[in-house]
């Protein structure tokens, strides 16, 4: 008897992909490969195309033109892929009611769903929180729970948008803590952040965009020693790039 | 006063005719409730979730409805209930039937609109967090439905308020015959006009205090909906 591997979604390939609404180019020519291994971090200023690449790469967006791949197959459903969003919408439920309505839609059983809900809670340091109705949670722990309810669909992928974004420093810790433990776990973290700090302490890679484009991408400890690029690095630098 | 003790008296002592025309009443909104939203709750649903050409004709509609004038569905019910109408034949015209017809009409678009509303509301906060997770189209309107209970209650008692408070429409279908198809407001209307204030001022009582109630019931339920779920 063989037994068929479960398909991957990795690597997510985009190639020459062009996305475009009311006549703005959001995304241009964007070409680009995300393998399994360490973090995949985006970068590069607002308005540079970042969230709209995840959703590509998840398939929330079908790009204007261009070609993405999961695995090798195009239009594969996001089984395995996971997203969660700069604001991530708290459902009108319970916390641990909200981790079960994403694990509803997995491929988890439902016979361990329980078993998971308490896993989960403590994973993202809600446990005893179980019961608060999710929008009473604060900002960082409603991203904790968002984090929770995307591992409860037991993602080979997990994109992140900007995911410490009006965060204080505590509550960034916390999420970039998770993110390690997320990656140590063989899933592979694509993010998005603005900010250089969080993507020294979390990228394997580097992929920095400026409007609309892929300007450079590579090891994040290259990209960070020796920017090849005029723009990354102004970037890196700090400079204020428009 | 005399007839406010009167009134009140008949109210205390379950006065038999009372009751009876309180429990017609109470029978004929809640059947009337009940048929709207078995119809209005999917058409705002759909008329909330659904891109289809005319939609902001049909939300100004539904809109529109919801200030129907009760005499001219009466008029249009008993048109079509009449010996001669085109449902003549049912033989509904001056039942209670007639009457749950008439005010599940008026009740229906109350329903709709509103539930119309709260939906798309809320799927206009949940539409890419449903899409990030991957949920299908019915899982989607299951869980609005479900995430908006609370305020879609709300709906159905405003739409039982409406269906209470009616006279113009059941007068017309119903006939206002004793002990068959008088409701609280009706008796009241023609007690009042034959002068016999203490049935007329008891029943107003009792229309009020349940008036009272219901309004009572959708705020308990919009606080139970903020405790329970954070709505």
């Amino acid at each position: 008897m063989t037994v068929r591997a479960p398909a991957s979604d990795l690597p997510i390939k985009l190639e020459d992909v062009r996305h475009a609404a009311r006549a703005v180019t959001i995304l241009d020519s964007v070409s680009l490969t995300l393998s399994p291994g360490a973090p995949t971090v985006v970068i590069g200023p607002n308005g540079a195309g970042k969230t709209t690449l995840l959703a590509v790469a998840m398939g929330l967006i079908e790009p204007t033109s261009g070609r993405v791949s999961w695995g090798g197959r195009a239009h594969h459903p996001p089984l395995r892929r996971a997203f969660v969003r700069q604001r991530p919408t708290m459902l009108r439920r319970s916390t641990a009611a909200n981790i079960k309505y994403a694990l509803a839609t997995g491929t988890v059983a439902r016979s361990e769903w329980p078993t998971r809900i308490v896993e989960l809670l403590n994973l993202v340091g809600l446990s005893g929180l179980g019961e608060r109705p999710a929008r009473r949670l604060s900002g960082g722990e409603q991203q904790r729970l968002a984090l929770a309810r995307a591992l409860a669909r037991d993602p080979e992928v997990l994109l992140l948008d900007e995911p410490t974004a009006s965060l204080d420093p505590a509550a960034t810790k916390a999420i970039e803590d998770l993110v390690r433990t997320i990656a140590a776990r063989n899933i592979k973290v694509v993010m998005s952040t603005h900010d250089l700090g969080e993507a020294r302490r979390l990228a394997g890679d580097i992929v920095f965009m400026h409007r609309g484009r892929v300007v450079e991408s590579g090891p994040a400890a290259d990209f960070f020693a020796a920017p090849t690029t005029q723009e990354a690095r102004r970037f890196v630098a700090g400079e204020l790039l428009v | 006063m005399p007839t406010d003790a009167s009134a009140l008296a008949l109210v205390l002592s379950a006065d038999p005719t009372l009751m009876a025309i309180v429990w017609l009443s109470l029978t004929v909104s809640l059947s009337a409730v009940g048929f709207a939203t078995l119809i209005g709750l999917p058409v705002g649903a759909a008329v909330a979730l659904l891109r289809f050409p005319g939609r902001e004709a049909a939300i100004v509609t539904l809109n529109a409805l919801m200030g129907l004038p009760p005499v001219v569905v009466g008029l249009a019910v008993y048109l079509l209930l009449s010996r001669s109408g085109p449902l003549g034949s049912w033989g509904l015209l001056f039942t209670p039937q007639a009457m749950v017809i008439a005010q599940s009409i008026l009740v229906a678009p109350i329903i709709a609109a509103l539930a119309r509303q709260t939906i798309e509301d809320l799927w206009v906060e949940y539409r890419e967090e449903l899409a990030a997770l991957n949920v299908g189209p019915l899982r989607r309107v299951v869980t609005l439905i479900w995430d908006a209970r609370f305020s879609l209650l709300t709906a159905l008692l405003a739409g039982f308020g409406r269906a209470a408070a009616e006279v113009g429409a059941i007068i017309i279908v119903g006939g206002n015959i004793e002990g068959f198809t008088r409701t609280m407001t009706t008796a009241i209307a023609l007690e009042t006009s034959k002068g016999d204030l203490p049935l007329a001022i008891g029943l107003g009582i009792v229309l009020i205090v349940i008036v009272i109630i219901v309004n009572a019931l959708a705020w308990i339920a919009r606080r139970a909906g903020e405790r329970l779920a954070g709505a």
